[in-house]
């Protein structure tokens, strides 16, 4: 005799037994919580309960939360209650994640967009008194082009090199020194770096404040960025590819010339302009080492120059009406800069990158 | 050009790991030797000894000796990239440079050895190697596009296409045609048939009416235990291997009866 197997539970939701069918929340049942939420979150503030529109907006979001939640728990089931929550979880942390960035870029715009004249960006600030309203960005533009460019020059080749030779070569205890003390340089404060060259090259080699000075420390700053980005773009080349070079009987160097880097070589400029657009916007060790000058200076290697974030700095500093508008306008002008070369970069690596079609 | 290749008390070892051992095995020129036997059992660590692609592997190494046309691969004055320049590979997953066209693809062993000819010279050879593969008549009319925008079975001929373009004196192909549909295995087959008269043709494979197909000469491994070094249990013609083989193992493996 055997014995009759256990009837089936009975469904949780009243769905046919072992039906693949499910209960959902119809399309409109979300926005109409969200706009009950908000509903009561008004009411609330008639009350006086709540104050500003910080508060409404918060108190509106939770009750959403919870309501979202608590609808979808009862008819839907947990499973999709706990997809739902955690959805409002993630949207919700998108929002206050992309909030100061908007709330920056708006602040910058909306204060540097009257200073985006040709005259501003054709004009030095010689001559200019705090109380002028004149003056423009050309001499600290023609800095930090100049000092990036260089320092973009130097650890570039530097930190590809070290990428390539952690990536392709590396494994030894030399290679986790090396990955170790890139790691400690990720962490070297901008104004060390500054301090560092102030001692080394300008106080004890005796060389004079200068936008190489100024690249040499933006260089101290940029090369670990460049190291760790292309040193991880080298590694999602897949083996495959440089096996199948060698076993053409392609030198392990001309392999990765000719095959690993350009493979790689999109996420690599993006590495690239990261770093780039990290050291662009530093202020402390350019005010230690470059001095910042109201002139233009073409020369990096001989006096003083300005630069962007610095002029931003020294404007803002002298605290009056037209110099606040004058680094309003320098600030949106350095993010324009950083856009443009990523719009480049990004163009560049667009046409090396490896295409399917 | 094609070579015949004597291998004696041929190990391989991944760090300490045996992976092969006493491995004796002589290929023929101009003949099709196919390698069978269970996963792990050192086949394709044995391909990989015979063009020195074996110690790219970080920790890996071998004993032993391979002799191509009498001369050592592993004496001490030998250039690996020379031998892999003599002895070319197709991989088991088609590995076309995604960087470069399907004309760059071909041309490649040539340009990056730097043994770049005239832009006629380079045209010949590319479409020479194009016909070999069977691919030419599919590809012609476009040369330029990128060669990872091609179907599996035509990114493995392609592949083929580049291993032969060097002009090698063997081929080695490991598993080639695991990853493709059977009208592409099928294509890749006829190749390999017609490739045999002027290659020495080594291929790993899984699918034993692959190797009955293919074949002149089969070599069946096998692995005791897992951990154990695979060893070559047993050589002979294709038509002994699969009907009346000297080894118990062998005759098991082949008509699908294990342990």
């Amino acid at each position: 005799m055997s014995v009759a197997p256990a009837p089936p539970k009975a469904p949780p939701h009243g769905s046919a037994p072992f039906g693949l069918h499910h209960r959902r929340l119809p399309r409109w049942a979300v926005p109409a919580v969200v706009v009950a939420a908000v509903a009561v979150a008004v009411a609330l503030r008639g009350t006086g309960l709540l104050s500003g529109t910080a508060q409404l907006v918060l108190v509106a979001a939770l009750l959403s939360a919870v309501g979202v939640v608590t609808v979808s728990a009862t008819v839907e089931g947990g499973r999709h209650a706990r997809n739902r929550l955690a959805t409002a979880l993630v949207g919700t942390a998108f929002l206050l994640a992309l909030l100061p960035l908007l709330s920056v870029l708006w602040e910058v715009v909306a204060n540097g967009i009257e200073k985006m004249t040709p005259y501003f960006f054709t004009r030095s600030m010689l001559n200019v008194g705090p109380l002028d309203d004149a003056g423009g960005l050309y001499h600290a533009m023609v800095g930090t082009l100049e000092q990036v460019g260089l320092a973009t020059l130097i650890a570039v080749p530097i930190g590809l090199l070290t990428a390539i030779y952690l990536a392709e070569y590396g494994g030894g205890p030399l290679a986790r020194a090396v990955t170790f003390f890139v790691d400690v340089m990720t962490g070297i404060p901008s104004i060390v770096a500054g301090l560092f060259v102030l001692s080394a090259w300008i106080l004890t080699l005796g060389m004079n404040f200068s936008g190489f000075a100024g690249a040499l420390a933006l260089t101290i700053l940029m090369l670990p960025i460049v190291v760790r980005s292309a040193e991880e773009m080298l590694r999602l080349v897949p083996n495959a590819l440089r096996e199948a070079s060698l076993a053409l009987g392609v030198p392990r160097w001309r392999t990765i010339l000719k095959v690993v880097l350009p493979t790689s070589f999109a996420g690599i400029i993006t590495g690239v302009m990261l770093a780039v657009a990290r050291v662009a916007g530093e202020t402390a060790p350019l005010l230690l080492v470059v001095f910042g000058f109201d002139a233009i200076n073409f020369n990096p290697f001989q006096g003083e120059q300005s630069a962007l974030p610095l002029m931003i700095y020294q404007e803002n500093a002298k605290g009056l009406e037209f110099s606040f508008e004058r680094a309003w306008g320098t600030a949106l002008a350095l993010i324009l800069l950083i856009m443009a070369l990523n719009l480049g970069a990004r163009i560049i690596a667009y046409f090396y990158a490896p295409k399917n079609r | 050009m094609a070579k015949r290749i004597d291998v004696s008390g041929l190990a391989a070892y991944y760090g300490n790991t045996p992976a092969l051992r006493d491995v004796n095995m002589s290929i023929e020129a101009r003949s099709v030797t196919a390698l069978i036997g269970p996963s792990g059992c050192g086949k394709s660590t044995f391909l990989r000894t015979l063009n020195r692609m074996h110690e790219v592997v970080p920790g890996a190494r071998v004993e032993g000796k391979v002799m191509l046309d009498g001369e050592n691969l592993y004496s001490p004055g030998i250039d690996p990239v020379f031998v892999r320049r003599a002895i070319g590979m197709v991989f088991q997953r088609p590995n076309p440079f995604p960087t470069m066209s399907i004309y760059d693809n071909v041309a490649a062993g040539l340009r990056l050895n730097g043994l770049a000819k005239k832009r006629s010279q380079l045209d010949d050879v590319v479409e020479r190697s194009l016909r070999s593969a069977n691919l030419w008549d599919e590809v012609k009319g476009r040369l330029r596009r990128p060669g990872a925008g091609l179907s599996g079975g035509q990114q493995q001929r392609l592949c083929i296409a580049r291993a032969i373009a060097v002009e090698p004196q063997v081929l080695l192909m490991d598993e080639p045609c695991s990853a493709l549909d059977p009208i592409s295995t099928l294509a890749v087959e006829d190749l390999i048939a017609e490739l045999k008269t002027r290659y020495t043709i080594v291929i790993v494979t899984h699918n034993m009416q692959q190797a009955a197909r293919v074949s002149d000469v089969t070599g069946f491994f096998n692995v005791e235990s897992h951990g154990e070094p695979g060893k070559l249990v047993e050589m002979g013609d294709t038509s002994k291997i699969f009907t009346k083989p000297d080894e118990k193992a062998t005759e098991d493996y082949v008509t699908g009866r294990f342990g």
